[in-house]
This record gives structure tokens, C-alpha cells and sequence, in this order.
């Protein structure tokens, strides 16, 4: 369960927002909208453990979590804006450093197996370089399915996605609710996940 | 409330105050202290015999350079606390000192130069003390430069505590490796100590100075502080009410 | 759309730990990492390294081409060339990452920053400072050097530029995504890395004179163990300053 008391954000001299409360249980999903500049990325970055908020604070399983915490560290799977692929690397070495790096290496076929979920198995030994970028998304997307993190968070997941890499994005994050997994997204258009509980958060 | 004094001083809106009335204690004491010490720099002292009256820009030169390097330290120790205890203040006063550090550097730099033309025949030589306080200023200046860059201020506090602490161990390697060196080319130049043997007066007016320059420092470093706070806290409620109260007063005067 | 292909079996979503192999599995995982990158853009490293040399072929030509006179400057020449050389190539070092969004999860794994950062550094090391280690007594010879001082020159240069990479990696955490980068980031640097220079060029120095180099070997071991210990806390805590 992630708990946010209160939380304030501040970009120079202007406040973002304040005194924002909110809980996302297990099996639960939240997101938050609202216009160009309101804090989506501030706040989906301050849950990760990336930033401090400038009041209030951040619970995980209970227990106050500060800026990269351990026990936060070891729950989140960020995708924050650039979707953190080397242009250098292919798609599947990209995918299998991120494994590595999350503590959990994956074998060649788990990532393999990734790569086909996202409709991406032809394109795996190419470099991220001559990527599109929807294939980029897809390529983040296999990357939230192969590092097993509890909390998913999602900064505009749908972004340069087609209607099927949408629809494939809420299948995944629908299924990894209702296997006990928690999911925040900030999004503009918000995803349809029939048979979750959908909680939102609109900033002003 | 109930935090002790002594925490209670930590938070901008209590600080600002009494930054206001230390200003002119300070400042008072840096201006008489600073008199004393060059009437007996000027008129008391005797003139040198080997150096005339050109050895007495020491008495400006000396605690330059000691408050030069003094000030680094203390804004390492502030960064530290910072850094250490998340505190605001103490971000603060690190950023208020690192421009009366380098003014203080530039002044024992200049005035080191003014000395050497009489003394060294040369306006610059590359004598150990002379070149690290070169490296001091380039340190100071990009601790300056780097807060210049930063847009948050937090960051740009942090950011900073950081470079100060690691230039704060740097200092002493960079002071050993200059002396290193300079003794491995010696001949090149002459030793600063080599001023006039120290006279009790002589030495008492410097250090006059030196507490002078000192508490230049302070009351400098407070004035700075406050308008820093004004600058970061303006959104907050204690400036408004600090604002809205001058006003009040403005309206009986 | 390929709503047929399997979804891999649903994460066991406990919290992991500390991940397996500690420090070393992830000094290991940047190190590989970056050195794949880098090896994937060589180019790049040979114009840093034609960079190194050009400078240093253009000193004689602004002075005096006689040989009591190059073997005298060779050593500083050759040593402020690996300061700049260094410099030049130091954005490499975490300005990549942190524009592609790499950093953020290099910031939130669980294992060690501190490590992850130095194999980051020793992979610059590796790709920066090692080729200008073994190509500086090559052009020491341009320079009118004997073969002991170029000897020491290479000694030198093998313990002292491990300790630009660190100290630099410091700076080019702390200048990451700032407006001038890189003017910013040889000033907060080069004023640090004036011990280097000068027990590095004493070394050379040192043996002309006939004093023996081993004390300022010595010293740059010293500073060596210093940096190694000290340095990736430094650039771990500017990385994270960084990111917020």
C-alpha cells in the first residue's frame, strides 16, 4: 500500500500543489490527470523515490519512505519520459541490462518471451537507434513485464502508442493489478481497465 | 511550539530579525576595529629598514589572506550541516560567504602583487603561497558559478555543499602539492616570510585587522543572508506579515 | 495486435532484497555496460585521442623546437594534454544517461550507487585515460625524452589519470543538464586536479634531476587511494542531487 500525506511541490518560487492525499491499495490502480504544468511528473517522480516533496510524506507498506529509499528502490518500476533505452544497444541487450540492473537478471528467452508480448520479436536485434517511437514504448512495456516491480510507475504511458499498443498497455497494467500489483500512471487520456479499481486524481 | 531557542533560531522566519540587529554591532566593530588597526598599521609602526613603507600593505595583505582561507572553512562546515541536516539556514549562510571569500582572496592576491614589485622586483612570481591562493579564487569562483547555473535552489544549495566539502579536503593537498613543487624549483622565488622581523606592535595591529576583516565578514555575510531569505521564502507567510507590518508602520509615520 | 503471444507468469511481487553479488555484480554491470556502449561508438574515442595528440604537437610549434628545450617542457606539455583530454571527454561519463532516462534507473536499483558509479568511472578510465597512458610515451619521444623518463612518465600517467576520471566524474555529476556544461564544469575541475598535475609532471621532473621519482609516485598512489575511496560517494550523492 502506497500512502501520500499531504504532499506539497514546489518548482522555484511557484507551488505546484499542497496538502495532496491519497492511498492506492493492493490490487488497485490511480491516475492522475490534469493540464500541462499542474505536477503530474513532479508527483509519479516524488513517489519513486526520485525527488523530495517540498511538505508532507510518502508511506510504503506503512513505513515513511525518504528520496531513494532501499525498500522503495526494491518495489518501483519507473518509466518516466525518455523511455531509458542505449541507442546503442539492441533491443534485446537493452532489455537484458534493465533486467540485470534491477537485481533480477533474465535469461535470454524470458526476454525473448518479453519481446514477443510486445510484438516486437523481429525487430529484437536491431539498435535502439533505428527504432520508432512507439516501438520504444513497446520496448518499456516489455521491460515493466520482465523486471517484476510491485508498483508501477507510469509517466504518459500512452504516448506515441497506436490503438493496439493502448489497448496491449491496459492489458498489461490490468493484469498486473489484479495479481496483487499496485499502478500509477499520470496520463492525459485516461486508460480504460474494466475490473480494476480505478481511483483518480485530478491536479489543478 | 515546542522546539528550544536554539532550534527555534534555525528557521528563516525567527533568523531574520535578529540577523537585522546584529548587522550594526558587527559592522560598528568591523569599522572602529578596522581604524585602530590601520592607525598602528600607517602611523604607529616603524618603518622597515630594509623594505621602507612598502612592507606595511601587509597589514592589509595578511588578513586577506588568513580570512581568505578561514571563510572556505567555514562554508565547508556550513555546507556539511546542510547538507547532513537538510537545514535551509545553514544552505544560506554557505552561499552568503562564498563572495566575501573571493573578494578576500582577490584582495590578498592584488595587494600579494603590490607587495612583490618592491620586495620581488616582479609583480608576480610563482611563489607557493601566491599560486595556491590562485587555485583558492578559482575554487570560489566555481562554487559561485556553479550556483549561478542552477535554477532550483535546492538543487543548487546541495550541488554545492557538495563541490564546497570536496574542495575543503582539496585545499590542504593542493597547498602541500604547491609547496612540493615550488621547493623542487627553488631559486625562483622569495619567500613572503622574509618581511621584516615581526615587531609586537606590528603584530597586534594585524591581528586588529584580522578581526576587523572578520567581522566585515559577519555582518556582510548577515546582510546578504537576509536578502537571500526575502528572495527564497517570498511565497511564504512570514514575509508577507513582515511586509504587511513595515506598512503598517509606514501608514503611523 | 498480438493479444495471442503468453504473458510471462505474473511477478512474485514480493519486495526483492538486496540483490545477489553485492558491489561487485554491479561495479561489474556498468563497467560492461558502458564499455559495450563505448565500443559501439569508437569514433568517438579516436577523436578524443587525435585531440591529445594534436594538442601536444602543437606546443613545439609555439615555442622553440630545440631539444634541451622539449625535453624540459615534454613532461608538462604531455601532462596538461591529459588534463584536457580528460576534461574533453568527460561528459560521456553521465550526460548520456541522464538525457536518455538511463540514470533515473541506474539512481532507483537496488544495489549500490556508489558501485554502479564507479564502474561508470572506470569504464571512462578505461576508454580515456589508459589509451592517453600508453600513447604519451610514443609522443614523449617527439619531445626528446630518454627512455627512463619515459618510463616514468607512463607510471606516472598509469596511477595519476585513474584519479582525473574520479575526481571529474564528481564534476560532471554535479554539471549534469546545466546551461554552459562544459566551460562550468573545467572550472569546478581543473583547479582540482592541480595536485595530479604536479606530482605527475614532478615525477618526470624529478628523475631529470636525478632525484629518483618515488616519492611523488608515492604521493599520486596516495592521492590514488583517496580518490578511490572517497570519489564515488561524492559523484553517488551528485548524481542523486542531480536527478531531483
Amino acid at each position: 500500500m502506497l500512502e501520500a500525506h499531504n504532499l506539497s511541490a514546489e518548482r522555484g518560487a511557484t507551488r505546484l500543489f499542497s496538502d495532496l492525499s491519497f492511498k492506492v491499495g493492493t490490487g488497485e490502480a490511480l491516475m492522475i490527470t490534469g493540464a500541462n504544468g499542474t505536477g503530474k511528473t513532479t508527483l509519479l517522480r516524488m513517489l519513486a523515490g526520485l525527488s523530495a516533496p517540498a511538505a508532507g510524506e510518502i508511506r510504503w507498506r506503512g513505513q515513511i519512505v525518504k528520496p531513494f529509499d532501499p525498500r522503495l528502490r526494491g518495489a518501483v518500476a519507473f518509466a518516466g519520459h525518455p523511455i531509458a533505452l542505449k541507442d546503442e544497444l539492441t533491443a534485446e541487450e537493452n532489455l537484458a541490462a534493465a533486467a540485470a540492473l534491477s537485481g533480477e537478471p533474465a535469461s535470454p528467452d524470458a526476454v525473448r518471451s518479453a519481446l514477443e508480448v510486445v510484438s516486437l520479436s523481429r525487430q529484437r536485434s536491431l539498435p535502439a537507434r533505428v527504432l520508432s517511437q512507439g516501438q520504444r514504448r513497446r520496448i518499456g512495456l516489455a521491460r515493466l513485464t520482465l523486471v517484476r516491480r510491485v508498483l508501477w510507475l507510469l509517466d504518459e504511458p500512452v504516448t506515441a502508442l497506436d490503438a493496439a499498443g493502448t489497448a496491449l498497455l491496459a492489458r498489461l497494467v490490468g493484469e498486473h493489478v489484479q495479481t496483487g500489483g499496485l499502478a500509477i500512471a499520470a496520463t492525459h487520456t485516461p486508460l480504460i481497465l474494466p475490473q480494476v479499481r480505478l481511483h483518480s486524481l485530478a491536479l489543478a | 511550539m515546542a522546539a528550544s531557542n536554539k532550534y527555534k533560531l534555525s528557521s528563516p522566519a525567527a533568523f531574520y530579525p535578529v540577523a537585522g540587529r546584529m548587522i550594526p554591532w558587527f559592522g560598528a566593530s568591523a569599522a572602529v576595529l578596522a581604524a585602530i588597526g590601520l592607525w598602528i598599521g600607517l602611523w604607529l609602526a616603524p618603518t622597515d629598514f630594509a623594505q621602507g613603507d612598502a612592507y606595511r600593505i601587509i597589514f592589509i595583505h595578511v588578513p586577506a589572506a588568513w580570512m581568505s582561507m578561514f571563510i572556505y572553512l567555514v562554508m565547508a562546515f556550513w555546507s556539511a550541516l546542510g547538507l547532513g541536516f537538510n537545514t535551509r539556514l545553514s544552505a544560506m549562510m554557505a552561499q552568503s560567504l562564498a563572495p566575501t571569500g573571493a573578494l578576500m582572496t582577490l584582495i590578498a592576491l592584488f595587494t600579494g602583487s603590490l607587495w612583490g614589485r618592491p620586495t620581488w622586483g616582479t609583480y608576480w612570481a610563482w611563489d607557493a603561497r601566491m599560486t595556491s591562493e590562485l587555485i583558492l579564487l578559482f575554487l570560489y569562483l566555481g562554487i559561485i558559478a556553479l550556483r549561478n547555473a542552477i535554477d532550483d535552489p535546492r538543487r543548487a544549495d546541495r550541488a554545492c555543499a557538495v563541490l564546497s566539502l570536496v574542495g575543503a579536503i582539496n585545499v590542504p593537498i593542493i597547498y602541500f602539492s604547491v609547496r612540493w613543487w615550488n621547493t623542487l624549483h627553488q631559486g625562483s622565488s622569495v619567500s613572503l616570510s622574509a618581511a621584516p622581523r615581526m615587531a609586537a606592535v606590528m603584530l597586534a595591529g594585524m591581528l586588529i585587522l584580522a578581526f576587523a576583516a572578520w567581522f566585515y565578514t559577519i555582518a556582510v555575510a548577515l546582510c546578504r543572508v537576509r536578502v537571500i531569505m526575502l528572495e527564497r521564502e517570498s511565497g511564504s507567510g512570514w514575509v508577507s506579515e513582515l511586509f504587511a507590518l513595515n506598512i503598517v508602520h509606514l501608514k503611523k509615520a | 495486435m498480438n493479444t495471442a503471444a503468453p504473458v510471462p507468469a505474473p511477478a512474485s511481487l514480493a519486495d526483492s532484497a538486496l540483490p545477489a553479488g553485492g558491489i561487485f555484480a554491479a561495479l561489474r554491470w556498468s563497467l560492461v555496460r558502458d564499455l559495450k556502449v563505448a565500443m559501439r561508438s569508437r569514433s568517438e574515442l579516436g577523436v578524443q585521442l587525435l585531440f591529445y595528440i594534436i594538442v601536444v604537437s602543437l606546443f613545439p610549434l609555439a615555442s622553440n623546437p630545440e631539444r634541451t628545450l622539449l625535453a624540459a617542457i615534454g613532461p608538462g606539455v604531455l601532462w596538461v594534454a591529459a588534463l584536457l583530454a580528460s576534461l574533453l571527454s568527460l561528459p560521456r561519463l553521465f550526460a548520456g544517461d541522464y538525457g536518455d532516462g538511463t540514470l533515473e534507473q541506474i539512481a532507483l536499483s537496488p544495489h549500490p550507487l556508489e558501485a554502479l558509479v564507479s564502474g561508470k568511472i572506470l569504464a571512462h578510465w578505461l576508454t580515456a585515460g589508459l589509451p592517453v597512458t600508453l600513447l604519451a610515451p610514443l609522443l614523449g619521444i617527439q619531445y626528446a625524452m630518454d627512455g627512463e623518463s619515459l618510463a616514468v612518465l607512463a607510471a606516472a600517467l598509469l596511477i595519476g589519470t585513474p584519479i582525473l576520471s574520479l575526481l571529474g566524474g564528481i564534476g560532471a555529476a554535479l554539471t549534469l543538464g546545466l546551461r554552459g556544461g562544459g566551460s562550468l564544469l573545467a572550472l569546478l575541475i581543473l583547479p582540482l586536479y592541480v595536485p595530479v598535475l604536479i606530482f605527475g609532471a614532478g615525477a618526470v621532473e624529478a628523475v631529470r634531476a636525478g632525484l629518483g621519482a618515488t616519492a611523488n609516485l608515492s604521493l599520486l598512489g596516495a592521492g590514488l587511494l583517496v580518490a578511490m575511496v572517497g570519489a564515488p560517494f561524492a559523484a553517488a550523492a551528485a548524481v542523486r542531487i542531480a536527478l531531483d
